[in-house]
């Protein structure tokens, strides 16, 4: 019922995920050709399902201990007081803290999103008009770099040494309406980009799939009353009104019992 | 140097919707047809499988199904006094790369533009007088009639399986359906999709304040469908994943799931992937295609023979093709002469948010499921009074309810901190959206050119974007918003959000991928690059098919009638041209 199979595509699905595969799939245009001996179609699928299952391994296996792959101890302090504030929790009531997502934006920077793999970064540069759009030349692993330590920095030297992470909560909350505002600049330093792009990536750590490193538990869907990607609702969507009662999954399906439904 | 490759009677440049139409037809006739696409390979199984495709992470919010701007992107100003700067990330629009096209990821919305549309200059001018077009809008009639494109239209709705209910058959109004629309020559091939709760809503307040609603053409299929090639569809489950997204229940029309598996099993077509096409290669008289020149991802280039050279690609991507192969005068806006590049058109949107007291269960949805009206779309009301041409329909879509970027939150929510949250829990299952779909008309200030500055991967010039909404658009957008905050008022929410669309134009938040125009057809070849059978006025044996061919741009989605292009430039192809290769049409 489906296209036939062909060694380019094959190839591509070896990749990691998440990266691009248009980037990186170097099969020639011969190769890439429909026809396909069936010995060469046969090890290709062989590879992909070996590296799929190795895929649900690691992911099963995944740590409860979080380990940084980007930020340093002092950023790492600074995304989890401003995430806190961004999207404020306790136990009961998670927040961005308890959902994983300082550990979601760490997995997002050292990743293809943080080196902006995908976007033209040719010069030469210049500032533009709002309408142009983003035109600054950091990447995102690099502005969050640069504008954390310029945060910090700005913090010490206006409140007798402490970190954006030591003030108390109401001070920090006003330097996020600040740099939200554009009141608080800081010269050479893009931060009210860096707000914009920190809020971003903090709603998408909670309410993306957990399977990123945040909305754990599926706080953030839980909180809004997503049930998960499901995939049929043909009977439900004419029971107008009523609630959803099936039990709130993932794409690699409930924390408790692993089950996928 | 470029590797020269075995000739072939067609090439097609890209492998979405309308090469895969033509690819179809034209290998009937035996040609030996090869569709050369930029992005990878892409299949239902295992790419769009439903266990690893509905990730709003990976597709929606980082696109991993459009077009990458490193490798392929294009300038933007406003006016042509600014300098343009590269769009580094997507934004405003979406294009697809790989196999599908953007057809993988469309949410299904599939129109046919009015009657009145074909003709938009002259029926304006005849209603409403020459001087109600402003003497800077370069608006014209396509060269083609909405009776011509009809069965055209049949087709690809058949092709797809598109849900729906006709408001007139041959001329006779049916209940239900859209009594503006053009008329029929049969019914759906599928009835509508189910109704979601907001449908419902929708069509109650629209329906007290005297209007007809009706539900929307979808390519999401309602019932299980087999299509005339003999290829099945799945019934639609409504699963919320449709736009960015490709679909796996093969619910959703797609080359991958209406054509694909017939034509791929023929011998006489062949496609390759990783290959970016970047000039048609002239003979030396400039008035013959010799065929195409391509690079593959290792930047290897290839120079690919053909009879027939097709553009195929996306609107933007073949006029930045026509521009770099030197096809058809450059357009100037100073002067107002030339062709490629001129008209280029997009459209204007709007929405109001509804907080309402129900619960809507929001992501049980479909691309294309919706309730509209087309009242105030084309010249379906008297624009005398207002002074604007063009319109739109008025829509309530359930699309679906992806948490990041599907949420509403009433006006005035702060973007963060605990009220932010608290209104996410409140008001999430409890919202619906009227959009609003205007048209946008062509002006001199709208153009496509080559940038002066930017290159591409290949030290190419990028293409340069020009554009501005027109006034004439921004005053339709919003009598079309107040009469779509009419209707949210109608439902009796607990409170409304009104979010009109203001200019300048800015390339930052998505708005539609429904660019149009630079390769636009007509009867004229001093403002037409096609004539009305999308072939090059200047080189006969290469045609461009797409919502590039759009001379201005109209009330609907294009996908409908860039599908019923495809097939009427294919049978022109099929019956007229291949029994004598020349103009199809003597300039």
């Amino acid at each position: 019922m489906d296209t036939p199979p062909s060694f380019g595509h094959a190839f591509s699905a070896l990749l990691p995920a998440g990266q691009d595969r248009r980037q990186a799939s170097t099969a020639g245009p011969i190769l890439n050709e429909i026809a396909l001996s069936r010995r060469r179609f046969i090890t290709a699928s062989l590879a992909t399902s070996v590296l799929f299952a190795l895929q649900g391994c690691g992911a099963d296996a995944a740590p409860a201990t979080v380990t940084r792959t980007f930020f340093s101890a002092d950023e790492q302090r600074f995304i989890e007081a401003a995430t806190a504030r961004l999207i404020p929790g306790d136990s009961a009531d998670p927040g961005a803290l308890e959902a994983g997502v300082p550990h979601f934006i760490d997995l997002q920077l050292s990743g293809p999103f943080g080196r902006a793999d995908r976007w033209y970064r040719q010069g030469p540069w210049s500032q533009g008009t709002e309408q142009q759009g983003y035109q600054l030349e950091e990447t995102p692993a690099e502005l969050y770099r640069k504008a954390i330590a310029a945060i910090d920095a700005y913090c010490r030297e206006q409140y007798q040494g402490k970190s954006y992470a030591e003030l108390p909560e109401a001070q920090q909350d006003q330097i996020l309406h600040d740099l939200e505002d554009g009141k608080l600049t800081v010269k050479d330093v893009p931060v009210k980009a860096f707000f914009t792009l920190l809020l971003q990536n903090t709603q998408e750590g909670f309410l993306a799939d957990p399977m990123y490193g945040g909305n754990r538990d599926f706080a953030g869907w839980n909180l809004i009353g997503f049930p998960g990607p499901r995939y049929n609702y043909v009977k439900e969507v004419r029971q107008y009104g009523q609630p959803y009662s099936l039990p709130t999954v993932g794409l690699q399906g409930r924390r408790d019992t692993g089950a996928r439904t | 140097m470029a590797t020269r490759m075995k000739p072939v009677d067609v090439v097609l440049v890209g492998f979405g919707w309308t090469a895969s139409i033509i690819a179809q037809e034209l290998t009937e006739e035996g040609l030996q047809v090869l569709a050369l696409e930029r992005g990878a390979d892409r299949a239902t199984v295992p790419d769009f499988a439903t266990t690893h495709i509905q990730d709003e992470l990976k597709y929606a919010v980082r696109g991993g199904l459009f077009q990458a701007p490193v490798r392929e992107t294009m300038s933007f100003r406003n006016t042509s006094d600014q300098v343009a700067l590269p769009m580094r990330r997507l934004g405003s629009f979406r294009p697809g790369a790989g196999v599908g096209g953007a057809g993988v990821h469309w949410n299904g919305q599939t129109w046919r533009f009015l009657p009145d549309d074909f003709v938009m200059r002259s029926h304006v001018e005849e209603r409403y007088g020459a001087g109600f077009v402003p003497e800077d809008v370069t608006i014209q009639d396509w060269g083609v009639t909405y009776d011509e494109l009809e069965p055209y239209y049949d087709r690809f709705e058949y092709l797809c399986g598109v849900s729906g209910k006709a408001g007139n058959l041959g001329g006779r109004t049916q209940a239900e359906g859209n009594p503006f629309e053009g008329a029929r020559s049969r019914e759906y091939p599928l009835p509508p999709l189910e109704r979601s709760a907001g449908s419902l809503m929708f069509d109650k307040a629209a329906r007290e304040l005297g209007y007809h609603p009706f539900a929307a053409p979808a390519a999401n299929a309602s019932r299980p469908y087999k299509n005339p090639l003999g290829v099945q569809m799945g019934q639609c489950t409504y699963c919320g994943f449709c736009e960015w997204f490709g679909c796996g229940n093969y619910s959703k029309a797609s080359p991958q799931t209406t054509i694909l598996p017939v034509l791929l099993k023929k011998d006489n077509f062949s496609y390759r992937t990783g290959c970016d096409v970047t000039q048609v290669v002239l003979d030396n008289t400039g008035r013959k295609a010799k065929g195409v020149l391509y690079y593959d991802l290792e930047g290897r280039e290839y120079e690919q023979p053909a009879q027939l050279v097709i553009l195929c690609a996306y609107a933007q991507h073949n006029v930045h093709l026509l521009l770099l192969s030197g096809i058809g005068q450059p357009y100037d806006p100073v002067s107002d002469t030339g062709v490629t590049g001129r008209n280029y058109a997009y459209q204007i949107t709007s929405s109001v948010d509804a907080f309402v007291d129900e619960l809507i269960n929001p992501y049980m949805g479909a691309g294309a499921l919706g309730q509209a009206i087309d009242e105030f779309n084309g010249d379906n009301f008297d624009h005398g009074p207002e002074g604007f041409m063009g319109g739109g329909y008025i829509a309530l879509w359930t699309t679906g309810g992806r948490p990041i970027l599907q949420h509403r939150l009433p006006k005035g929510t702060p973007q963060w901190g605990s009220k932010w949250k608290k209104a996410m829990a409140e008001n999430y299952l409890r919202s619906v959206s009227i959009s609003t779909h205007g048209s946008v008309v062509s002006q001199r200030g709208a153009y496509l050119d080559l940038d002066p500055t930017y290159k591409d991967i290949y030290g190419k010039p990028l293409l340069r974007l020009t554009f501005d909404f027109h006034d004439n658009d921004l005053r339709m957008s919003d009598f079309l918003t107040g009469k779509a905050e009419g209707i949210a008022k109608a439902m009796k929410p607990r409170s409304i959000n009104v979010k009109k669309r203001t200019g300048p134009y800015t390339i930052v938040p998505y708005q539609t991928t429904h660019n149009t125009g630079g390769a636009v057809m007509g009867d004229d070849p001093r403002t037409s690059v096609v004539n009305r059978y999308l072939q090059c006025w200047d080189v006969p044996n290469v045609f461009v098919v797409g919502a590039c061919n759009f001379p201005q741009n109209h009330g609907y989605n294009p996908t409908g009638t860039v599908g019923a292009l495809a097939f009427w430039a294919a049978d022109a192809i099929r019956h007229q041209y291949l029994k004598r290769p020349g103009p199809l049409v003597q300039a």
